[in-house]
């Protein structure tokens, strides 16, 4: 089976006053249909620039410089600025954290759905408008007609995050990527969603790379989990595999962080340090700073090990318990 | 039990915007016009005890920030009373906001926003204490010193702007000057809501140390129920601007009561359970503006009965130190004669 998305060594770099960031690092991973991938990291780790890139939505001063984006097994990379923008909303769409950036506030919703789906397939008003309907009626809106008519401001927030959601389904795109799309609703909003979502890969095999800082949202809803750290993926692998058995200090130390999984009142293990500037990276592993295991030999660049198809950019991986 | 040093007794605060002059005349046409009022706070009483720390949960929209502030004395309540060892907390006219609003500090989500860009951290430290006259003015630097080394910096620290921070580094500066006035109760208001989780866990390392050091008494809110059952001795559960379930923390998790308590902690996703289903809340929070009659959780509840639309549970006794509102609890959902 082909994967629904085949990222190659995606690389992205900046150009700063402080010199080439290199935000994305040579990443690689795969989706299949149906699936759903948690790309976990903390803020600066580059989960969303990968995000980003992917749908070749990097500004200057940023540019990826290398790497291959296939999705259907077409590369995105290859495709003329015409051709992307087809590909766009149409094989491949983006959820982003806040709805209002993805909604037109002086549009009806219904207005700009309908727009959306006339832009990539020609059709009459009114079967855009009932296409619409039936998208908004798959992420579990009531009474869709009528939320057709409402402007962005009148609906909640998660609603709207729904509203953003369905137009990202408009045209059964073979990928979604979802960027922290949760985080700044409520737990009870969010579980609905996340129901949805968990749904949605099952009955229509979009495949999706949720992008989010939650470990706890990705190991209830994610099959397979990628570790992003600095901007490169540390560790690769199932969501059983990662949360259960993390095999690269740094996935460890962040699951150990986690107050649900130690003693009340206990103190918590914690990473020391902070998230490294991605302009004064260290040489070699980038988490070596802060890694209880570190050796001088992870001044140089960390192997990639491969277990049961659980992936390690590490010196030293852990053993599984 | 001792007595409590906090007493928070039937607050309710209201909010209410006037119409504008362009919205009272269209009114006059259409029927609006009218002043809108939120319900923030909805009879809310509470004790704090002597070196607890009381959690407050919910969702946006419950109060529980809207409490934290009426704690801190920054809103005066609409009605009810918060009390510090029998001495109101709120603003009074002429009257004691230089001393006792100072004894209650509060710290706040976003330490990108709650520090002074242009002022060295050193002058934020001191500039409290010195103003009111809390620690004398010879020993204000050696003070800042040793607050900058109990919170995990450098002393050295005190000559940096916020900018040269982390933001990790920045909330342990925001805990720093709250305890610069030595305040006997701390309102944290999603204190590590923003930070990341390696950092997150550093910074309630740090709280639970001062905490044991120093014997403070803290109100804790959050969203985040694995934090606040991981810090936290008791649990208010808050919804829609009323108190809704309080019970000690290790009491709560294991079996909560209130039919919204039970809905929460379903949805809430928690690392390695694996693939599981969430089980949703139906419905979405009720807007403060307009609350729902009788039990403010009555059209989300899959127990509501007629008498939990007509009728405000009240708080009833749920075993040792616990309390709950809730019909179920007290007589049940079914109307009882003579009632409404």
């Amino acid at each position: 089976m082909t994967a629904a998305l085949d990222v190659r060594g995606l690389t992205t770099r900046f150009e700063t006053r402080a010199g080439h960031v290199t935000a994305v690092n040579d990443v690689s991973f795969a989706v299949q249909p149906g699936r759903i991938l948690g790309l976990v990291g903390e803020s600066g780790s580059g989960k969303s620039v990968t995000g980003f890139s992917i749908l070749g939505l990097i500004d200057a001063p940023g540019k990826v410089t290398a790497g291959a984006v296939l999705v259907d097994g077409v590369d995105l990379r290859q495709l003329s600025d015409d051709d992307l923008r087809k590909m766009r909303g149409r094989k491949v769409s983006m959820v982003f954290q806040d709805p209002m950036m993805t909604l037109n506030p002086v549009l009806r919703v219904g207005d700009q759905m309908a727009m959306a789906v006339r832009v990539h397939r020609p059709m009459s008003k009114s079967a855009a408008f009932e296409h619409a309907r039936k998208a908004l009626e798959v992420v579990g809106i009531p009474s869709p007609a009528e939320r057709l008519l409402a402007y962005p401001h009148q609906l909640s927030g998660g609603m709207r995050q729904r509203v953003a959601i369905a137009m990202a389904l408009l045209h059964s795109p073979s990928v979604i990527i979802a960027d922290e799309a949760t985080t700044a609703l409520d737990v009870s909003i969010q579980g609905q969603i996340l129901a949805e979502v968990r749904g949605l890969a099952d009955t229509t095999g979009t495949a999706i790379v949720w992008i989010t800082h939650d470990l706890a949202v990705v190991s209830s809803l994610a099959d397979d989990i990628c570790v992003m750290y600095a901007g490169q993926i540390v560790e690769r692998g199932t969501a059983e595999q990662v949360i259960d058995g993390p095999r690269h200090p740094y996935t460890r130390g962040l699951l150990d962080s986690i107050p649900a999984r130690h003693e009340p009142g206990r103190k918590l293990p914690q990473i020391p340090g902070s998230t490294p500037q991605l302009s004064h990276l260290p040489s070699g592993c980038p988490f070596r700073p802060r890694c209880p295991l570190a050796t001088e030999l992870c001044t140089t660049e960390p192997p990639l090990d491969i277990r049961d198809g659980q992936a390690v950019l590490c010196h030293y991986p852990l053993e599984r318990a | 039990m001792t007595n409590p040093i906090l007493n928070i007794d039937a607050v309710s605060k209201r909010f209410t915007r006037m119409p504008s002059l362009t919205e009272r005349l269209v009114g006059k046409f259409t029927g609006g016009g009218k002043p809108v009022t939120v319900h923030a706070l909805s009879d809310v009483s509470l004790q704090v005890f002597k070196g607890e720390v009381l959690g407050i949960v919910g969702e946006s929209g419950c109060g529980k920030s809207t409490l934290g502030r009426v704690v801190a004395g920054i809103h005066a309540p609409s009605s009810g009373s918060v009390t510090l060892h029998r001495m109101p907390v709120a603003r009074q006219r002429g009257g004691n906001i230089h001393k006792l609003t100072t004894r209650v500090q509060m710290i706040h989500q976003d330490p990108f926003a709650s520090l002074n860009p242009r002022m060295k951290v050193g002058e934020t430290l001191a500039e409290g204490p010195r103003h009111h006259g809390i620690i004398p003015a010879a020993d204000v630097q050696a003070a800042i010193r040793d607050l900058l080394r109990k919170v995990g910096l450098e002393a050295a620290y005190a000559d940096r702007l916020p900018h040269q921070f982390s933001g990790g580094q920045r909330q342990r500066v925001a805990i720093a000057r709250a305890l610069a006035m030595q305040p006997e109760v701390l309102v944290l208001d999603e204190a590590v809501a923003s930070l990341d989780v390696s950092i997150q866990a550093q910074v309630l390392n740090l709280f639970m140390d001062l905490r044991h050091d120093l014997g403070l008494t803290a109100l804790f809110i959050s969203h985040d129920l694995s934090v606040v059952r991981h810090v936290c001795d008791r649990v208010a559960i808050m919804y829609l601007g009323r108190l809704v379930e309080l019970a000690p923390a290790d009491q709560l998790y294991a079996d909560p009561k209130h039919p919204y308590t039970q809905a929460l902690f379903a949805s809430v996703p928690t690392v390695g359970t694996g693939r599981r289903r969430f089980e949703a809340i139906r419905g979405e929070i009720p807007s403060p503006i307009d609350p729902p009659p009788g039990c403010p959780f009555h059209p989300r509840c899959p127990h509501a009965g007629p008498r939990c639309r007509v009728e405000v549970p009240g708080l009833t006794g749920a075993g040792p130190g616990r309390t709950v509102a809730c019909h179920l609890n007290d007589g049940g959902v079914q109307m009882t004669k003579g009632a409404a």
